[in-house]
């Protein structure tokens, strides 16, 4: 690996109370790859992932983008950097269309005297947009991008989640558990999603459970254990008892790089 | 990959992508599909009917162009409530203050007038700052505190009742004395003919303030952002919106138009009385207005038209029955049966994705 990490973090801690959730902890993300983090729960992926994308402000330690320190007080402030998230929750808001939620928080105003002084939204840019960006992806068909995210499925939820994340996020796209509440097919098309985002050059962190999918998809995989990083593993070297083995305690890395 | 263990051999990967087909399912999944995209047409069209059966019954009596105004005149300060009300529901909260912001607005605007001898455009502005003033109070708490909007605008509608009668020393301000020192206190009640019809300044001003803010929830980001926050506010947040600034604005809009209620309060009361029945009623006639016109008490659902139609449906029962001669009772009765029904239509929607 002679290139940079895109994103990179040194030395992070965060204590809640007395409970420390990440522990001088390291981690780095090479352009253009997906990174796998697994760990067993309360292990502190999540809070590892909320203080480099914005959401939890670490204890101590930096974080580094493209080589440049940042510090981020909220995830608008990392959104703006170019790092999105798609978290378990998805974000969205049930009752608003498909455009309304890709854009919510960046909506698109009409130019001149309509969008400066009256404030009026361009609601033809911004569907348009969105279903540009989720033609792109290949996502899907869509009928009416003005239906509201409720009517969707959970897979097309997701979907919808991934497109609005690859349509605004430049340099780094995170997504948590994106295929926790979903069945076998819908992950399927996730996944795809998934590898599509990454054909595009944008690399990607993943955080989930599912240690076939992980295994399927990941460069590399980011071993969580106790609030640092255990090892950092290549999926083609171990098996997913390996790393499950690694992730409890049950077996400890021979070679602690990667 | 070499050690995946390959168990979803079983599915076809190459199945047909996730699709937005929208299934047609007949005709009462169209309407319910429909009224989910606008949800105002439930009451507009209880509205046309009303309006239809009291034509019927009532004759020229009824619809015509003095009795369909007077309804607009009898339902402008609740109307007023009812919008600024639907701001607060919208995020999933609730404002038991309207009417006690709209009463102490109005005596803060008389009795700046009249004890200070303030200018009454001034005292008009000052009044209108303190309604602004008492919902950022309440925003606040709400946004900041994290207290629930029920708790903290039960307990603003008991300070500002309170405040009210203390700072008035329950003073009434003769209309006599409005109209020969202050005609300005009273400018809401100017009337002016279109036609047969009675219009005014209050009425205007009531359609104006719905005209202004359907335009602003439905096409300006802010809109967008109040109905996300009621929505489901974490989401919001995390998708990038300013959840404290949205709350702050609306319960300070929403004290805002309670003021401009309060304004027109003297205008159609002609006197500014602290005990006026909108401090103690005010709240619940607004809710109903809401209620009825479709919009979710759980949030993020609903249109101001609606609400503005609701208003006018229990306007028309009132002003419909009385004209029949019917007991007082059956407008009481007939809202109620309204209330549970449109809640009930409101759950119905709801279920539009299953």
């Amino acid at each position: 690996m002679s290139t940079e990490p895109i994103l990179s973090a040194r030395n992070l801690v965060k204590r809640y109370g007395r409970v420390t959730a990440i522990d001088h902890c390291d981690f780095e993300l090479m352009p253009g790859e997906i990174l796998a983090v697994i760990g067993d729960n309360g292990a502190g992926k999540s809070s590892l992932i909320k203080a480099v994308s914005g959401a939890v402000i670490p204890d101590e330690g930096e974080v580094f983008l493209e080589g440049k320190r940042v510090r981020f007080n909220s995830p608008i402030e990392a959104r703006e950097h170019g790092i999105e998230t798609v978290y378990q929750t998805l974000a969205m808001s049930p009752a608003l269309s498909i455009a309304d939620n890709m854009f919510m928080g960046r909506e698109i105003r009409m130019e001149g005297i309509l969008g400066s002084v009256f404030r009026r939204l361009d609601k033809k840019k911004m569907e348009e947009i969105a279903r540009q960006k989720l033609n792109d992806l290949g996502l899907m068909t869509i009928q009416n991008i003005n239906q509201a995210v409720e009517t969707l499925s959970g897979g097309q939820r997701q979907g919808v989640a991934v497109a609005r994340a690859a349509a605004f996020g430049s340099k780094v796209i995170i997504l948590d558990e994106p295929t926790a509440a979903l069945g076998v097919k819908e992950s399927r098309k996730v996944l795809e999603l998934i590898l599509d985002v990454r054909s595009r050059g944008i690399p990607i962190i993943l955080i989930s459970h599912n240690m076939p999918h992980v295994f399927e998809l990941a460069d590399r995989i980011h071993v969580h254990r106790l609030g640092k990083r255990l090892c950092v593993i290549d999926p083609k070297d171990y098996t997913m008892s390996d790393a499950v083995a690694f992730m409890t305690g049950a077996k400890e890395p021979e070679a602690v790089a990667a | 990959m070499a050690n995946q263990d390959n168990y979803e051999s079983a599915v076809n990967a190459s199945d047909k992508q996730a699709e937005f087909d929208y299934e047609r399912k007949g005709i009462v999944h169209r309407i319910q599909h429909t009224l989910h995209m606008t949800p105002s047409l439930v009451p507009l069209v209880v509205l046309l009917g009303a309006i239809i059966v009291f034509a019927v019954i009532l004759g020229g009596r009824f619809f015509s162009g003095p009795t369909l105004t007077l309804i607009l005149q009898q339902v402008q300060i609740v109307g007023i409530l009812a919008a600024a009300q639907s701001l607060v529901i919208l995020t999933a909260g609730i404002d038991l203050s309207v009417g006690a912001i709209a009463v102490f607005s109005s005596v803060i605007m008389g009795q700046f007038t009249f004890r200070y001898g303030i200018p009454p455009a001034i005292a008009v502005a000052l009044g209108l700052a303190v309604g602004t003033g008492i919902g950022a109070m309440s925003g606040w708490l709400v946004s900041k505190v994290k207290l629930p909007p029920f708790i903290v605008t039960l307990g603003m509608w008991q300070i500002v009742l309170a405040a009210n009668y203390l700072y008035s020393r329950n003073e009434t301000i003769r209309s006599q004395d409005i109209r020969e020192q202050a005609p300005f206190l009273g400018f809401m009640g100017q009337r002016f003919e279109v036609g047969s019809a009675v219009v005014t300044f209050g009425v205007v001003t009531m359609v104006l303030i719905v005209v202004i803010l359907a335009y602003c929830l439905r096409s300006t980001s802010w809109g967008r952002h109040v109905y996300a926050v009621g929505d489901d506010a974490e989401a919001a947040e995390l998708a990038g919106v300013n959840r404290h600034g949205t709350l702050m604005s609306v319960y300070m809009l929403t004290g805002f138009i309670c003021a401009i209620a309060g304004w027109v309060m003297i205008g159609r009361l002609g006197s500014v009385s602290p005990s006026a029945s909108t401090g103690v009623v005010g709240n619940i006639q607004s809710i109903t207005a809401v209620v009825i016109g479709g919009i979710s008490l759980f949030g993020g659902r609903g249109s101001i038209w609606g609400v503005f139609f609701g208003a006018l449906i229990v306007g028309t029962f009132e002003l419909g029955l009385r004209m029949a001669g019917a007991n007082a009772q059956w407008t009481l009765l007939l809202i109620g049966v309204l209330i549970i029904g449109a809640v009930a239509v409101d759950q119905w929607i709801r279920k539009v994705s299953l």
